[in-house]
């Protein structure tokens, strides 16, 4: 039998990226800010999520979608501060897809959302390869990983729009060289903005909600 | 199953194939080329595990995977070079500068695929 070939030429996300797509339209119908939150295990996401909510839930209606390879813990942290949230485990899989986001946000009271924070599966390779429909994408490094990582995780480092650099209070224990993280970064991503934060002392976190407090604004103006 | 993002990639690759088959009304699929960057973090081992796993039962059930990797290359902001870094040294070579953006390396899309 006669072998043709077919020129195909189609992203292998493709799939994914339609429904991305699908879910930032009911975002932006709602007005709604989405941020989808990466880093590596234990660099600070929820305690990032945690912190901003407990700064922002009088002024700003939030929600959450925690990823998860298993358990709900992360989950029940966000729910005792009274904020909704849905807990998706991913049962193995590394990262969360655009499917996931959308039947999350099928169990979320979205007419009542103004900032929705998605946390990924902590991981820097894998959810760096995947949109969900979010509008920012933030990543956190914490100090004790180390200055080296943008070189190594460049595919994480130059799709965000935002790195926070956490647990910044521990500076004068470790040897990570900060300016050498900043040109890093700066040369990899020129449009990300780099705050320096501690989600335990609070210390840079007003930069990082002046941000996001304007992204929201933005998204809101847009919608009304 | 422990699913890697290659099994997400690899739902997408199966799909894309099919897809294109059946448009063509083709009964086979007999190979599909795949295009995967240096730096993608795609580990063919891993699709080509998950492809025999997933195409079971389908018109790509005997095809082979063939893929091209491309190579990991940097741009220059600065001076508009393009280079192969070191290691971790990403300071481009002709204007040591440190503005060098991914310019190849992530790439991950189905070229083309074999057919009867």
């Amino acid at each position: 039998m006669e072998v043709k070939i077919l020129r195909v030429l189609e992203n292998a996300r493709e799939a994914n990226n339609v429904i991305a797509g699908r879910n930032q339209m009911r975002l932006d119908k709602l007005g709604i800010l989405a941020i989808n939150i990466m880093s590596s295990p234990g660099a600070g996401k929820t305690s990032l999520i945690l912190q901003t909510i407990d700064r922002l839930k009088e002024k700003f209606r939030i929600a959450v979608v925690e990823g998860d390879l298993a358990s709900s813990v992360d989950a029940d942290k966000v729910h005792e501060q009274g904020v909704p949230a849905v807990q998706i485990n991913t049962d193995g899989g590394c990262h969360l897809n655009a499917n996931m986001l959308e039947s999350a946000l099928d169990n979320l009271p979205l007419t009542d959302t103004d900032l929705l924070f998605i946390e990924n599966v902590g991981n820097l390779v894998c959810p760096a390869g995947f949109i969900l429909g979010e509008h920012k994408r933030v990543m956190l490094l914490s100090l004790p990983e180390g200055d080296d990582k943008p070189y190594k995780y460049p595919l994480m480092f130059s799709g965000v729009d935002v790195v926070l650099i956490n647990k910044i209070d521990f500076l004068p224990h470790l040897d990570f060289n900060l300016e050498s993280f900043r040109t890093a970064v700066a040369g990899i991503n020129s449009r990300a903005r780099i705050f320096q934060v501690s989600c335990k002392t609070g210390e840079g976190i007003d930069q990082w909600l002046s941000w996001l407090m304007g992204e929201i604004k933005m998204k809101k103006g847009a919608h009304y | 199953m422990v699913k890697m993002h290659e099994f997400s990639i690899t739902q997408g690759i199966l799909s894309i194939a099919v897809d294109k088959a059946r448009e063509a009304n083709a009964s086979k699929i007999t190979k599909i080329n795949v295009v995967i960057g240096e730096i993608s973090g795609i580990v063919s081992d891993c699709v080509n595990f998950y492809f025999d796993f997933l195409s079971k039962e389908t018109i790509a059930d005997d095809a082979s995977l063939n893929f091209t990797r491309v190579p990991f290359k940097l741009h220059c902001r600065n001076c508009d070079a393009t280079f192969t870094p070191e290691k971790f040294d990403w300071t481009c070579p002709f204007c040591r500068e440190h503005q060098s953006e991914v310019a190849s390396g992530y790439e991950c899309y189905v070229e083309s695929i074999e057919v009867t």
